[in-house]
């Protein structure tokens, strides 16, 4: 392999003495020595410290309000309801009351949350055509096989949105309602828009295109996911702009969770009319739930959830713990290290052994 | 065409139909594998007879199963068509080239006789029985039976160089019958017979006879001109095409040699299939998990996703489950590793052919790594077994003193003597110091005068005169080329030889000899005769052979000289210099006439020839008048006692393997410092029979004993049972040697004694094998390599001791006198021995050190990464959803992770060179084979691990319930996806950045180039552009964007960073701190 160069001579081979071939080339060589890594280790564990201590402070000044109504209130009688399927088209509601002791301030994040649903099976996962949501007329009549069984309905006719995801779409709803210590009852104003990704939104998600049709013109000749009560056109009757495959709820449920407890966003607080213009006041709440979701057939649970926020998103403990308890435990290493260091390897051994 | 097992071959000269009967292949050679046709199959098919691709493929079927495929085909598909790809181009340049140089060979020309007229031809058109001309520089179109030549006697001369790499040249005759038939006309009447062996690749056997006129005439290899050879200062000459094409010598030899494997890719083999079979145990635990999952949470779940159509129960689910892990968890054995591997020997390989610090420059040779799989094993090698001549010594031999008539003549004084005034023809280069030889050559001294001019009539040297005076002699041997140089300033100048004469000047007066028989020299023979016929008609034998066996064929009335010549010959043998015994022997026209008939006979005899003619040869060397002995030295190499000193302490056990006399051998041990005078001892074994070797090796092993004292004692004989090898004397003090014969060794090597003989020379601090033959060496090699698992090298240069560089682990070849053929078998080649040390101390170290850190790193990076799988298999089902998006799955391996670990793993350095070669106990931890091995390997693995859980909960525990600062939640599937498989990008870059040492502008750039490249593709496979044209492969769209703007995901990235890295520095640094490695305190002292 030795290269052989056009000079001749009797050094004609001889290779090159450039710094890479024989591996001269300048170079860095760390060590782990007792002034580089114990320094390092104090200036962790104080970061760390520090960062936990700021995170901590600004989680304490969150609020979360967690509210299982899977049978509570009176919704256990909705909740037997659904435990028979027969039962599925007839509607059923409910309401649970709840205090909030202490108003929440700034913007108010409204949950749903559900557990021991699991949107992260593979087959789950699989069981959707993004061909189709992003408003492929192809795809629309003829949709990727990965959604079967949820691909045509019985009669043949393709679902629009076609998969085992759209077709479990959390379909409860909510109404807040504010009793005041005073005055009367006031219906709390949710946003119930622009509350998904932007990408989602805008990229991802598409109806086809219509020239000059009405929705449920372009989405004529498919058919409604099986579990759903009404098409994918009609899902937003007060806003004609947030139906078909742009619905926020759509969007945010066909984001799929990683574990199978899970919240999704609902709605914001709308906040540009008394009282509500800084946060949700002190006093008693209603929920009235339009309870249609069934969770007893795989012993799930249902929640509602009412948190404010900060720059680092929701009531989140475990970061700010999980970087005190780091910073000891560096902290208890440091030292360790130190005192090791101190007693027995300080003077390092000698290269003559 | 194949035919089957030829018994002989049958001939006829100029006769096609005759020779076509037996279908004998043609002239045209392909060596190429392949043509445009079946390249891909052939190419494909031989690709996936490597086990590792055929499970890639295997993992790629079962991904095109949509209900097992866990993974998209392409995360398979893509790694698996690169390396096939990357393989079937080099097969594919190489194989052009074949195809080229096939082509360039078969158009070539000759000349064949067709019907009496001389017809140009292409090689690949000849045909076997076609008679054809040859030039002078011509090469020999196919193997042929000399017919005739345009020389007297039908001689002529080729060079060998491309069939052995001997260099001198060859003198090859004709039988006498058809070197009458001079021209073309004769040739195209001529149809003799030739009936020989089978094709076959012994390239100095030839076995055949000639039927021709109804008789019969032996041909031996003497009368054939094999393919490769050129013809040289012969004007042309015809031959028959005996073996044409694959059939010839040279074809036959080019056979594939045996492949060697590292301890490393053993052990890697181990490991991987120790990895299959974790691989299978997940996948059980997973599957399991999946039955129990399904039976109670799945079951419930039927209404929002029923089973698949074939599935129909939880256990079958499982199963399905089982293979979708597989697929998913195949990723801990990476195809990438078996490339990498390659890549990184390959560039170790580079380094040794660039060291300019390996580069002679008096011979112009680089170092060379013939074989680049072997890299890191010179990083462990424990035993070194060496030649002596040409590898210790630099086999360039000068005739240094003499005994003659029992007067020596020895280096007294410092004059070099001037030899033009005497004899113009003398050879300026040479130096002879002793003047009273000149004196007693001048006076005419008959026994001097017997003496030189033995020199110059026995021996095969070939001399070239390019004008008149000017001599250039090639020896096969550099001995000869010494004698008969020293024969030559002495005033008996060997000028020219034919088969028939050899002329020489005699004092001035040229003289010619008629040549009646050489008796050839062999290893079993040790001698060499020639008997001439002298002018005046008077017959004598000249022999020059080993001393021991010349000197049992002397006439009685010798016995005086003889001992005073013994004596001589010891003193010069203490010397270290190679000593030959002469004698020659008056013949009368009787006795010749005898012997000359009983010679024939043994000639001509179908069976057992050689040992017919060797009993013949033994017959008239008998009754020999003893003349003197010679001494040639041979200048020991530069450095190689200071090389010998430094691997001996790098803790290498070095063997001297030599052919050289005891006394020679033990002289040069001293010499090199092998052997030196604070030994406790040197013993010396050198019985004869089975029981004095016993005997001597157990009192050698009672000596050892003797010394030793206290602790673990060796089982000294007889041993019942025989002590076990690993009995290390280990506690033996003092320093000891042991020289065994050759003869005393074939007892030792012998079923019953070797263990003793292991045991007791792995004691001593050197050994030296002398008169040993070529396969003893290969023996000894073999015998450690069985009895104590440890990594040989053999280091040599001559033909003999080429079974011994193929046995060992590692040959290496010395580029020397001796030809090149111990260098085409040996892994590396280079020509200085002191080089050795800067292979094995700096190469070898450097490669096994970088192998086994890229070996670490590689199994922990793809643990941290794959485990992570299994972790979530417990959240979502066991249903083989994977945590990261399909597209990093596929690329971590080749694009996120392989260039640092490959830049780690090619310019990586603990200590600089001059450190290892200063300080050889660096050597060690390769030798213990520390740095990587099973527990290393547990270790890697747990890390990886413990990595992987880290990976995977931090993520888990944080965003579970974090949201963006918009209020969405973050616990969805991508933004978990891509939280994760970033974090695993830096932890595993931040551990590549704590195991690299050597921080080259190439680590850096390839460190941050990947991490750049990282997030760069990610950014491009999340874009908005490829999702609007593959809407549903793209489907991550905008996720890289949205999670990577959210504070919390950094804090979540730091955090579990922190947490992987934390106790693996502190782990390390405690290392360092308390138990430093030689390594680390050099390194330390280095900065």
């Amino acid at each position: 392999m030795g290269k052989v160069k056009g000079k001749s001579g009797p050094l004609a081979r001889r290779p090159d003495n450039s710094a890479f071939k024989q591996q001269r080339l300048p170079a860095w060589s760390p060590m782990l020595t007792a002034t580089t890594v114990l320094p390092f280790f104090y200036l962790m564990a104080l970061i760390c410290m520090l960062l936990g201590v700021w995170l901590l402070l600004t989680v304490q000044s969150t609020q979360e309000i967690k509210l299982d109504y899977t049978e509570a209130g009176t919704c256990d009688m909705c909740f037997e309801k659904r435990k028979n399927v027969s039962n599925a088209a007839q509607i059923c509601t409910c309401t649970v009351v709840f205090p909030i002791k202490k108003a929440l301030k700034g913007d108010v994040f409204f949950y749903y949350g559900l557990q021991n649903f699991h949107q992260n099976l593979r087959r789950y996962m699989d069981s959707r055509d993004d061909a189709q949501m992003v408003g492929r007329k192809t795809n629309l009549k003829n949709p990727s096989s990965y959604c079967e069984p949820f691909m045509k309905d019985p009669n043949g006719l393709p679902i629009a949105p076609c998969g085992a995801v759209a077709n479990s779409i959390f379909n409860d709803t909510f109404t807040l309602t504010y009793h005041g210590s005073s005055g009367p009852s006031i219906p709390v104003p949710l946003l119930r828009k622009g509350i998904t990704w932007y990408t989602d939104k805008n990229v991802k998600y598409r109806n086809p295109k219509n020239d000059n049709m009405t929705l449920a013109q372009v989405f004529e000749g498919t058919a409604r996911p099986l579990y759903w009560q009404k098409p994918v056109y009609e899902l937003d009757l007060l806003d004609p702009t947030n139906n078909g495959f742009i619905n926020d709820d759509l969007i945010i449920w066909m984001r799929e969770a990683a574990f199978p407890n899970f919240k999704k966003l609902y709605g914001v607080l709308y906040r540009a009319k008394q009282p509500f213009t800084k946060g949700l006041p002190a006093g008693n709440y209603t929920i009235n739930i339009s309870y249609n979701f069934p969770v007893q057939y795989f012993r799930g649970r249902k929640e509602v959830v009412l948190t404010t926020l900060t720059w680092f998103g929701g009531q989140n403990h475990f970061l700010p713990i999980a970087y005190l308890v780091t910073s000891c435990l560096i902290l208890l290493i440091a030292i360790i290290l130190t005192v090791v260091w101190w007693k027995f390897g300080k003077n390092g051994k000698r290269l003559e052994e | 065409v194949f035919c089957p097992q030829q018994e002989e071959r049958r001939v006829r000269a100029n006769d096609r139909e005759y020779n076509e009967k037996f279908q004998y292949a043609s002239n045209c050679i392909m060596t190429s594998k392949y043509n445009i046709v079946t390249f891909l199959p052939v190419n494909l098919f031989e690709q996936f007879q490597e086990v590792a691709n055929t499970y890639f493929l295997f993992l790629l079927i079962l991904q095109l199963i949509p209900q097992i495929s866990s993974l998209s085909w392409f995360t398979t598909i893509v790694p698996l068509a690169l390396v096939l790809s990357i393989t079937a181009v080099k097969d594919a340049t190489d194989d052009y080239f074949r195809h080229k140089s096939d082509n360039q060979v078969n158009n070539r020309q000759s000349q064949v006789l067709i019907r009496g007229s001389l017809q140009n031809e292409k090689w690949m058109n000849v045909r076997v029985g076609d008679i054809i001309k040859l030039e002078n520089n011509q090469f020999v179109a196919a193997d042929l039976l000399l017919l005739s030549s345009s020389e007297p006697h039908g001689l002529c001369y080729i060079e060998t160089a491309e069939l052995d790499g001997e260099s001198n040249m060859k003198v090859r005759q004709s039988v006498s019958v058809t070197s009458a038939l001079g021209d073309p006309n004769n040739l195209a009447l001529f149809d003799g017979e030739v009936v020989c062996e089978p094709p076959n690749n012994k390239l100095d056997r030839f076995c055949g006879t000639l039927y021709w006129r109804d008789k019969k005439y032996t041909l031996t290899n003497q009368n054939m001109l094999l393919r490769g050879c050129v013809l040289r200062n012969t004007e042309a000459c015809y031959g028959l095409v005996i073996f044409a094409g694959p059939d010839t010598k040279l074809m036959q030899n080019s056979g594939r040699t045996k492949f060697k494997r590292t301890s490393i890719d053993r052990l890697m083999n181990t490991l991987v299939l120790w990895i299959f079979g974790f691989l299978v145990c997940m996948g059980v635990i997973l599957a399991v998990g999946n039955a129990v999952w399904e039976r109670e949470v799945g079951s419930l779940f039927q209404s929002y996703l029923p089973w698949d159509p074939p599935v129909d129960n939880f256990l079958f689910s499982a199963f399905l489950s089982f293979w979708s892990y597989v697929i998913i968890l195949n990723t801990v054995v990476p195809i990438s590793l078996y490339v990498s591997v390659e890549v990184i020997r390959l560039g170790h390989s580079y380094f040794i052919n660039w060291d300019q610090q390996m580069f002679c420059s008096q011979c112009n040779t680089p170092a060379e790594a013939r074989t680049t799989t072997l890299n890191e094993e010179l990083g462990q090698v424990e035993y070194i077994f060496s030649d002596k001549t040409g590898t210790l010594t630099q086999n360039i031999m000068s005739f240094n003193k003499c005994s003659i008539n029992g007067k020596t003549y020895v280096k007294m004084y410092f004059q070099r003597l001037d030899f033009t005034p005497f004899n113009p023809l003398a050879d300026p280069n040479f130096c002879f110091y002793d003047d009273t030889l000149l004196e007693s050559v001048k006076v005419g001294d008959t026994h001097t005068h017997k003496f030189f001019r033995l020199l110059s009539l026995c021996h095969t040297v070939m001399s070239e005169e390019k004008s008149e005076g000017e001599l250039f002699y090639k020896a096969q041997s550099p001995d000869e080329g010494a004698l008969v140089t020293a024969a030559r300033n002495f005033g008996f100048v060997f000028r020219s030889r034919t088969p028939g004469t050899i002329t020489t000047t005699e004092m001035g007066r040229p003289v010619t000899y008629t040549l009646l028989a050489i008796l050839d020299f062999n290893n079993i023979r040790k001698r060499m005769s020639v008997i001439v016929r002298n002018p005046e008609g008077r017959i004598c034998l000249y022999c020059k052979g080993a001393d021991t066996v010349l000197l049992e064929r002397l006439h009685p009335c010798n016995q005086e000289l003889m001992n005073i010549t013994s004596d001589h010959l010891n003193e010069y043998a203490a010397d270290g210099l190679r000593t030959l015994a002469l004698a020659y022997r008056d013949l009368s026209e009787d006795e010749w006439e005898a012997w000359s008939e009983s010679h024939r006979c043994a000639d001509k005899a179908a069976s057992c020839r050689e040992d017919r003619l060797a009993a013949a040869y033994e017959q008239i060397e008998q009754d020999m008048m003893l003349l003197g002995a010679t001494a040639i030295e041979d200048k020991l190499q530069e450095g190689v006692p200071e090389t010998i000193a430094v691997l001996s302490l790098a803790n290498i056990k070095i063997w001297v393997l030599t052919g050289d006399k005891q006394e020679t051998a033990v002289n040069i041990g001293y010499s090199c410092k092998m052997l030196t005078d604070d030994m406790t001892e040197v013993f010396i074994i050198s019985g004869h029979t089975v029981q004095s070797v016993r005997q001597e090796l157990g009192s050698v092993c009672l000596s050892l004993n003797g010394t030793g004292g206290g602790g673990k004692q060796l089982q000294c004989p007889p041993p019942s049972p025989p002590p076990p090898p690993s009995n290390l004397m280990d506690n033996i003090s003092g320093e000891f040697a042991l020289v065994i014969n050759g003869h005393s060794l074939a007892h030792a090597l012998e079923a019953d004694m070797e263990t003793e003989f292991v045991s007791t020379a792995c004691a001593c601090k050197a050994v030296i094998c002398c008169r040993v033959t070529p396969l003893q060496k290969a023996q000894v090699v073999e015998l450690i390599k069985k009895h104590k698992k440890a990594v040989t090298l053999a280091i040599g240069d001559g033909a003999n001791d080429v079974s011994m560089i193929k046995s060992a682990h590692i040959g290496v070849g010395i580029s020397g006198q001796e030809g090149i053929q111990a260098v085409l078998a040996s892994d590396y080649s280079f020509s200085q021995f002191r080089f050795l040390q800067r292979l094995l101390l700096v190469h070898g170290r450097w490669s096994y050190l970088r192998m086994c850190r890229f070996l670490c790193y590689f199994f922990y990076k793809n643990f941290a990464f794959t485990m992570v799988h299994f972790w979530f298999g417990f959240f979502c089902g066991f249903s083989a959803q994977t945590v990261y998006d399909q597209y990093f799955i596929t690329l971590y391996n080749i694009v996120y992770t392989s260039l640092p670990v490959l830049a780690m793993g090619i310019f990586d350095q603990d200590v600089p060179d001059q450190r290892s070669l200063e300080y050889p106990k660096l050597y060690e931890p390769g030798q213990l084979n520390l740095l990587f091995n099973k527990r290393e390997f547990f270790i890697c693995i747990a890390q990886g691990i413990y990595t992987s859980v880290v990976l995977f909960f931090v993520p888990c525990a944080v965003l579970s319930n974090a949201t963006q600062s918009t209020g969405v939640p973050l616990a969805d599937y991508q933004t978990f996806a891509v939280t994760t498989a970033t974090t695993l990008v830096i932890v595993v870059s931040v551990q590549i950045a704590l195991d690299t040492g050597f921080w080259t502008v190439i680590n850096h750039v390839f460190v941050w180039g990947s991490l750049g490249l990282y997030f760069t593709i990610m950014f491009a496979l999340h874009s908005q552009t490829l999702f609007k044209i593959f809407p549903n492969q793209f489907h991550f769209v905008g996720s890289a964007q949205s999670t990577l703007l959210q504070p919390v995901v950094w804090l979540t990235i730091a955090l579990a960073t922190a947490i992987c890295i934390v106790p693996v520095l502190a782990f390390r640094f405690l290392k360092v701190d308390l138990k430093p490695q030689l390594s680390d305190t050099v390194r330390k002292h280095t900065r």
